[in-house]
C-alpha cells in the first residue's frame, strides 16, 4: 500500500508532471498546492491581524487614548476581528482540509478541482481589499457591524467590509461543497464511514455548518449594503427598520462560525494525539458523532450573543439551555482526548506540545463558555473583557494552538523535511506563556467593570491591562522562532521519511511530499486509522512491505 | 481519592474566595454572585481535573528513550463514557434551573417589563376578535401586546408601582436622565437607597448598552424600542454607569455616575435640581427642553446640545464637536423622542 521510495517515483500516467515553485502562484488545481496556498495566505493575514492586535494592546497600555486616535482605534479592532476570523482561522482550516482530505480518504484530488482553485483565489482579493481599506477609509463598526452604527461610520469603509466578506463567504461555501462531496463520495472502497479519520468527520460537520450558515450571513450583508448604499430601511430604525433582525441574521452565521473555526482543529487534535501517544483514540464513535452533534446544536444557540439585546425572556431562556447543552458533546471530546493520552507512551515533540496545550487552554474557554450561557451572569459580563478573554481562549487557545499543532504534525508530509524541535519547543513555551498572560487578566477586567472596544479606560484597570500588553508582545515575539523554523526547515531541515511518526492514516502511506496525484496505486485499508497498540493477532495480517507501524509491537508482551 | 478530596476542597474554597466581582449594591447582585460562585466552583473542579491529567501525563506517560513500542490498545470504555456524558448533563441541568430561578427572582419574566400601559390600552382596543376569547373579565392591565425587554419587576413586586421612575436616553456619547415626576433632567443618575427603581431605557441614535457593574445589570438601548431595568439599590455610594455596546469613536468616554443616596441626601438633591418652572404638567416635555436648542436652530448638531451637559461628564466640548461631523443630522434623528 505504500511506495517505499525506490530511488525515484515509479512512472505513472502523471509522473511526467513535476511541481515547480511558480505553480504556487497560479490557478493550480492540485489540492495540495491549493492547501498550501491557503495556509501561506492565511498566515500572511495572521501577521497583519497580529500587528493590529499589538497596536491595540499598545494603545491599552495606558488608560488615556494616546497612541492612536479613537477613530483609528475602532478601525484597528474592526480589522483585527475581521481579518483573524475571515482571513486567518477559516482559510487556515480550509487549507488543512484541502491538503489532508483527499490524502486521508485515498483520493487523487478533490471532487471539483477547478472550483477548489476558484475558492482559494477569492481569498487574496477579499483580504487585500479589506487590508488596504485602512489607507482609504476603514470600517469602524466592529466585526459585528451592527446597524445603525455601521450605517453611520462611513459608506466607503463599510462598503468595502461588506463586499470583502461576501467574497470570502462565497469562497467558504465553494470550499465546503468540495469537502462534503469528497468525503462522502471519494473514499477508497475499503474505507467505510466508520473507518474514516476523525479529521474527515469534523470537516463533514464543518462543511454542513458553512453550507447552512453562510448564505444567511450573505443575506444580512446584502440587506445591510442596500441600507448603506441605496437608502433602504431593512435595519435602519429611522425608516422603520429593525436593527435586531440584523443581529439575528448575523449571529445565525457568526455563532456557527466559531465551530467552523474550531471543529477542523478538533479533528486535527484527534489525529495528532493518538499518533504521538501511541494509543488508539478513546471512543472513536463518540468523538466522531459529537462533531455532528456540536454542528447541529451550533445552529440553535446564536441568540446567546443577544441576551442584553432586544430579546424577550423566553428566548433568552431557550438559548441559554441549548448553549449549555453544547458543553456535553464538547466534554465528550475533551475527556476522550485525555483518556487517549492517559497511559500512552507520549513523545513530547512540538506537535504534541501544541496539541496538549490546545486541551489545556481550550478547556478554560469551554468553562467560561458555560458560565456565559447562564443569562443572569451573561447580563453582567456581556460586551466586557470577560467575553474578550473567553473568545480568545476559544479561538486563540483552540484554533491557533490547533493550527500550530497541525502544521508541526504534517510539516514532514507537506515538505518532506523535519522541523527543528528546539525552535518548535521555544515557540510553544513563548506562545503558551504569552497567551495566558495576555488573556487571563482580561477575565478579571471584565468582571470588575471594563467594557470592551474602548480606546481609554478607568485608571484602576491599568496594571492588569499592562500585564495583558506585555503578554501580547510575548505573543508577537513567539511567531519569530516559528517563522525561522518553518522557512529554515523547509530549505535545510533533515529529510523526512514517508512516515516519520509511524502513523496509520493514509496520508502517511505515500511519499513525502506526496506525488502530484497522491498515490501510485490507490491504497487498500488493512487497519483502522488508530489501531495502535498491541494487537497480537494483527501482525500476521499485515501484508509484506506494509508500513512499519506495527513492527514495534513484537517487543511488547 | 485523596486527590479527589483535595480537588473538591480547593474548588469549594476558590468558588467562595475568588474576589473577582465588584461590590454588591443591590439584592439582585447577590443573586448573580451566588450563581457565579457556584459556576466558579464547578469550573475550578473541571479545570483542576483536566490540568491535573495533563500534568500527570507530562511526567508519568513520557516515552522512554529507545522504547519504540506502542501503548496499550484501549479503544474505549462504554461505562466510563456514559459517566462523563451524564455528569456534564447533570451539571448543565442544575445550572440551567439555577439560572432560571435567579433570572426569575431578578424580574426577568415580568410580562409587563418595558410596557407602557397607555400604549397597551390603545393596542387592546384595536385588538379585534381574538380578545374576547381570552379572559374577557380579567383586569385590563394583565395584557400586553409587545415584547418585554429587560429586567422588570421581581415576582413579589409585580403590580406594585416603583417608588422612583427615571427615563434614560442614550445618545452619542452621553446618558441623559429625566425624572418625569420631578421635572429634573440630569447628566448623572441620583437614586434613593432601598427604594424600588424603574429605568425606562431609550436610545436616540445608535445602539448603546446601559450597564451598572455593581448591580450586575445591563440592557441594550435600541433606537425605536423601549426597554427597562428595575432594581432596588441597597448600598449608599457612587458607582460607574457604562455604555457597553460599541457606539462610535468616543464609546470609551460614554460614562456617567450613579449616586445612591440616603433619602435625606436624595431629597436635598431633588430640591436643588428642581427646575424653576414649578408647573408640573409641563415637566413631561422636559427632555425636549434640553433638546430644544437643537429644535430651534435646525442646523445645530448633537454636539451643540451635549455641550451644556459636557462639564458634568468631564468632557471637553471641543472634543465632542470634532467627533460629530461625520454623523448625519436628519430630522428623523429626533423622531424617537
Amino acid at each position: 500500500m505504500t511506495t517505499q521510495a525506490e530511488m525515484s517515483i515509479a512512472p505513472s500516467a502523471h509522473a511526467h508532471a513535476e511541481r515547480k515553485w511558480w505553480h504556487y502562484f497560479t490557478f493550480c488545481e492540485d489540492h495540495k498546492v491549493i492547501g498550501l496556498q491557503y495556509l501561506v495566505t492565511a498566515f500572511f493575514f495572521y501577521a497583519i491581524g497580529g500587528a493590529l492586535a499589538t497596536a491595540i494592546r499598545t494603545e491599552l497600555a495606558t488608560p488615556a487614548s494616546d497612541f492612536v486616535s479613537p477613530n483609528t482605534y475602532n478601525s484597528l479592532l474592526t480589522l483585527h476581528g475581521t481579518i483573524m476570523i475571515f482571513l486567518w482561522i477559516i482559510p487556515a482550516g480550509a487549507g488543512l482540509a484541502n491538503y489532508l482530505i483527499p490524502l486521508m480518504v485515498g483520493a487523487r484530488d478533490m471532487a471539483f478541482p477547478k472550483m477548489n482553485a476558484m475558492a482559494f483565489w477569492m481569498v487574496p482579493p477579499a483580504g487585500l481589499m479589506l487590508v488596504l481599506s485602512f489607507f482609504l477609509e476603514s470600517p469602524q463598526a466592529g466585526w459585528t457591524s451592527y446597524p445603525p452604527l455601521s450605517l453611520m461610520t462611513g459608506k466607503v469603509g463599510e462598503g468595502i467590509w461588506i463586499f470583502s466578506l461576501l467574497i470570502s463567504g462565497t469562497s467558504s461555501i465553494l470550499g465546503a461543497i468540495n469537502f462534503l462531496v469528497t468525503i462522502l463520495k471519494m473514499r477508497v472502497p475499503t474505507m467505510t464511514i466508520h473507518k474514516m479519520p476523525l479529521f474527515c468527520w469534523s470537516m463533514l460537520a464543518t462543511a454542513g455548518l458553512i453550507l447552512v450558515g453562510t448564505p444567511v450571513l450573505a443575506g444580512a450583508l446584502i440587506l445591510l449594503a442596500f441600507d448603506l448604499l441605496a437608502g433602504t430601511s431593512f435595519f435602519n430604525p429611522m425608516g422603520g427598520g429593525d436593527p435586531i433582525v440584523y443581529q439575528h441574521m448575523f449571529w445565525f452565521y457568526s455563532h456557527p462560525a466559531v465551530y467552523i473555526m474550531v471543529l477542523p482543529l478538533f479533528g486535527a487534535i484527534s489525529e495528532i494525539l493518538p499518533v504521538h501517544a501511541r494509543k488508539p483514540i478513546f471512543g472513536y464513535k463518540a468523538i466522531a458523532y459529537s462533531s455532528l452533534v456540536i454542528s447541529f446544536l451550533g445552529l440553535i444557540v446564536w441568540a446567546h450573543h443577544m441576551f442584553t439585546s432586544g430579546t424577550p425572556a423566553w428566548l433568552r431562556m431557550f438559548f441559554m439551555i441549548t448553549t449549555m447543552i453544547i458543553a456535553v458533546p464538547t466534554g465528550i471530546k475533551v475527556f476522550g482526548w485525555l483518556a487517549t493520552i492517559w497511559g500512552g507512551k507520549i513523545s513530547y515533540n512540538s506537535a504534541m506540545l501544541f496539541a496538549m496545550g490546545f486541551i489545556a487552554v481550550f478547556v478554560i474557554g469551554g468553562i467560561t463558555g458555560v458560565m456565559l450561557a447562564a443569562v443572569p451572569f451573561d447580563i453582567h459580563v456581556h460586551d466586557t473583557y470577560f467575553v474578550v478573554a473567553h473568545l480568545h481562549y476559544v479561538l486563540f487557545g483552540g484554533s491557533v494552538f490547533g493550527i500550530y499543532a497541525a502544521i508541526y504534525h504534517w510539516f514532514p508530509k507537506i515538505t518532506g523535511r523535519m522541523v527543528n524541535e528546539t525552535l518548535g519547543q521555544i515557540h510553544f513555551v513563548l506562545t503558551f506563556i504569552g497567551m495566558n498572560l495576555t488573556f487571563m487578566p482580561m477575565h478579571e477586567l471584565g468582571l470588575m467593570g471594563m467594557n470592551r472596544r474602548i480606546a481609554f479606560y478607568d485608571a484602576r484597570f491599568t496594571s492588569l491591562n499592562q500585564m495583558a500588553t506585555v503578554g501580547s508582545y510575548i505573543l508577537a515575539v513567539s511567531t519569530v522562532p516559528f517563522l525561522i523554523n518553518a522557512v529554515w526547515s523547509w530549505m535545510k531541515g533533515a529529510k523526512a521519511t514517508d512516515n516519520p511518526w509511524n502513523a496509520l492514516t493514509l496520508e502517511w502511506q505515500t511519499s513525502s511530499p506526496p506525488a502530484i496525484e497522491n498515490f501510485e496505486v490507490l491504497p487498500v485499508l488493512t487497519t483502522g486509522p488508530y489501531d495502535y497498540g498491541e494487537h497480537p493477532s494483527e501482525e500476521s495480517e499485515l501484508p509484506p512491505g506494509a508500513s512499519p507501524v506495527l513492527s514495534g509491537s513484537s517487543s511488547g508482551s | 481519592m485523596l486527590a479527589g478530596i483535595t480537588l473538591t476542597l480547593a474548588s469549594l474554597w476558590y468558588g467562595k474566595n475568588h474576589g473577582l466581582m465588584p461590590v454588591e449594591a443591590s439584592s439582585d447582585a447577590a443573586l448573580v454572585d451566588g450563581l457565579f460562585d457556584t459556576m466558579m466552583m464547578i469550573g475550578t473542579a473541571i479545570f483542576l481535573l483536566v490540568w491535573g491529567v495533563l500534568i500527570i501525563c507530562l511526567f508519568k506517560f513520557r516515552r522512554k528513550p529507545g522504547d519504540e513500542t506502542d501503548g496499550p490498545a484501549i479503544e474505549g470504555n462504554i461505562p466510563l463514557e456514559i459517566v462523563w456524558t451524564a455528569i456534564p448533563v447533570a451539571i448543565v441541568l442544575v445550572l440551567g434551573i439555577y439560572s432560571f430561578d435567579v433570572y426569575n427572582s431578578m424580574g426577568g419574566f415580568d410580562p409587563d417589563a418595558a410596557g407602557d400601559p397607555g400604549v397597551q390600552v390603545a393596542m387592546l382596543s384595536e385588538g379585534g376578535s381574538a380578545m374576547p376569547l381570552m379572559d374577557a373579565g380579567a383586569p385590563k392591565k394583565a395584557r400586553h401586546n409587545h415584547m418585554a425587554l429587560g429586567i422588570g419587576a421581581s415576582p413579589d413586586e409585580i403590580g406594585i408601582t416603583p417608588d422612583v421612575t427615571v427615563n434614560v436616553l442614550g445618545m452619542q456619547y452621553a446618558w441623559i436622565f429625566t425624572y418625569p415626576e420631578l421635572g429634573i433632567t440630569s447628566g448623572e443618575l441620583h437614586l434613593p437607597a432601598n427604594k424600588n427603581v424603574r429605568l425606562n431605557l431609550k436610545a436616540q441614535d445608535v445602539i448603546h448598552a446601559f450597564w451598572l457593574p455593581e448591580f450586575r445589570i445591563k440592557q441594550d438601548t435600541i433606537p425605536g424600542m423601549e426597554s427597562e431595568l428595575r432594581f432596588t439599590p441597597t448600598r449608599v455610594g457612587d458607582y460607574p454607569i457604562i455604555c457597553a455596546e460599541l457606539c462610535g469613536a468616543y464609546h470609551g468616554g460614554m460614562a456617567s455616575r450613579l449616586y445612591v443616596q440616603s433619602s435625606e441626601d436624595y431629597d436635598k438633591w431633588v430640591q436643588e435640581s428642581m427646575p424653576v418652572v414649578e408647573n408640573a404638567s409641563q415637566t413631561a416635555a422636559d427632555l425636549d427642553k434640553l433638546a430644544g436648542s437643537a429644535e430651534v436652530g435646525k442646523n445645530r448638531s448633537d454636539a451643540d446640545y451635549l455641550v451644556s451637559a459636557a462639564h458634568q461628564m468631564g468632557l471637553d466640548p471641543q472634543a465632542l464637536e470634532q467627533l460629530h461631523p461625520a454623523m448625519p443630522h436628519d430630522s428623523g434623528l429626533h423622531a424617537s423622542l
